[in-house]
């Protein structure tokens, strides 16, 4: 065995490898291996963990030798999303940026261009972190979630997927294949606001919407949020108020009151509740400024 | 495990552990010691090669995942002694002081070079943003980048 890692601290700890060809194949091993194994699609997010040390797998399931998990193809009722696409794919796919706006501003914010030619928004999506930039915009944009596992197929929208920090609905042996998103109506308007320490640094917060205006007023909006809870999120309550209002600056305000009292960030910690409820205010305020301008 | 991989140009047979890096093959099995280790997690850029001309980090990326694909490193750039006119203007800008992270950068500028051949320096910055600099700063970086596309045209 050659002698690796002797350049620094990181050390990747040894592991059995699996590489099955099947998704029936797949799921059968991520059954029986259970908690000890990671199921590895661009590695961005398993392998810097296992360098770490937080995450120490005794079997790692490689995805990627499975065929038809991968590519962006138009349908009839939207597009579907192959969960080992990568997300310089959806950055720099031109279907994406021209009819599903919203997934390309979510995709392009991402880590590097080295990270993003890599990290796959499966990947993105099974780690369920609070802040993964993807999910945002794939939960604004009414995403659903394409699931095979050892019992069949199953369907869950993207909104009911996220169970807490790094949980998900996945059962054990259930692979998520793909994202359906519907069409997005020609004249909706898309916006993502993030701040972030550095450039590629993670989110610290974030909102993508998603919004149609009909004749002066607010016929539909979606906001998704990043960071503001233990999952990425929605908040309904918000764009129930919106629909059917005229945007002039008293509803707007009144709107970003009721965003920050809707988002449930930690208290505590670096970026704390106070800081993220003032600039979910902001993002709102923003959001719905551009909107009324459109 | 047994993989080939073709490593600047030419094909070549290896027998890793799963656990070995991209990083470990180049540096370690190939001696070609031009790409470098340096934060190990993804955030700095120094070890960025080019995998079926895609910029990547080979720190975090498994050698078997490297199985059947063609991987550039910065070795691969310059013809003989005659550099690239990426690495020749990284010299004449002084965008090289330590040099550390400098074959990352170069890596990621031909990346750049190849998708956008005229970049604005706001699409220099954006698309550099993975290769961190300690000493020489970005703005010689950034003359670097527009000179050498101005000659690669």
């Amino acid at each position: 065995m050659p002698n690796i890692n002797i350049h620094n601290t990181h050390i990747i700890s040894d592991f059995e490898y699996y590489a099955p060809e099947t998704l029936q194949e797949a799921s059968k091993l991520l059954k029986e291996l259970g908690k000890d194994a990671a199921a590895l699609a661009g590695g961005t997010e398993v392998i810097v963990k296992m360098k770490e040390g937080s995450r120490r797998p005794k079997h790692i399931v490689n995805l990627k030798k499975i065929p038809g998990l991968s590519g962006i193809k138009e349908t009839s009722d939207g597009i579907e999303i192959g969960a080992l696409t990568t997300i310089r794919e959806i950055e720099t796919s031109p279907l994406i940026k021209e009819k599903y706006p919203i997934l390309y501003q979510s995709a392009k914010v991402l880590g590097s261009v080295q990270i993003r030619n890599r990290a796959t928004v499966g990947g993105n999506i099974c780690n369920a972190s609070p802040c993964a930039d993807t999910a945002v915009g794939l939960l604004s944009a009414e995403g659903v979630a394409h699931i095979s596992g050892p019992d069949g197929e199953r369907k869950v929208p993207l909104v009911d997927f996220f169970l807490g920090p790094g949980r998900t609905v996945l059962a054990p042996g259930e692979i998520l294949t793909s994202i359906t998103v519907p069409k997005m109506a020609p004249n909706s308007k898309s916006t993502f606001n993030r701040v972030a320490r550095a450039s590629m640094d993670l989110a610290t917060i974030s909102l993508g919407a998603v919004a149609t205006m009909k004749n002066g007023v607010v016929d539909d909006v979606k906001l998704a949020w990043g960071t503001v809870a233990p999952t990425p999120m929605r908040t309904k309550d918000v764009e129930e108020f919106l629909k059917g209002k005229k945007l002039t600056d008293e509803v707007i305000n009144e709107t970003a009151e009721l965003a920050s009292k809707s988002i449930k960030p930690r208290e505590k910690g670096r970026s704390n509740g106070p800081y993220k409820r003032r600039v979910a205010k902001g993002f709102i305020v923003e959001t719905l400024s551009k909107l009324r301008e459109s | 495990m047994k993989l080939n991989i073709k490593i600047n140009g030419k094909p070549k047979d290896f027998d890793v552990a799963p656990n070995t890096l991209l990083l470990n093959l180049v540096r370690d099995d190939m001696d070609l010691t031009g790409t470098k280790y340096g934060c190990g997690i993804g955030e700095c850029g120094a070890c960025t090669v080019h995998m079926d001309g895609l910029a990547v980090l080979a720190c975090m990326v498994l050698a078997v995942d490297a199985d059947g694909h063609e991987v550039d490193t910065i070795e691969g750039l310059s013809d003989g002694t005659e550099l690239h006119p990426i690495q020749q203007s990284y010299l004449d800008e002084g965008a090289v002081q330590c040099g550390f992270c400098t074959p990352g950068f170069i890596m990621s500028t031909k990346a750049l070079l190849e998708e956008t051949p005229s970049p604005s320096e706001r699409e220099i910055r954006e698309y550099l943003n993975g290769n961190l600099c300690r000493c020489t700063g970005y703005v010689n970086i950034v003359k670097a980048v527009q000179a050498a596309a101005e000659q690669m045209k």
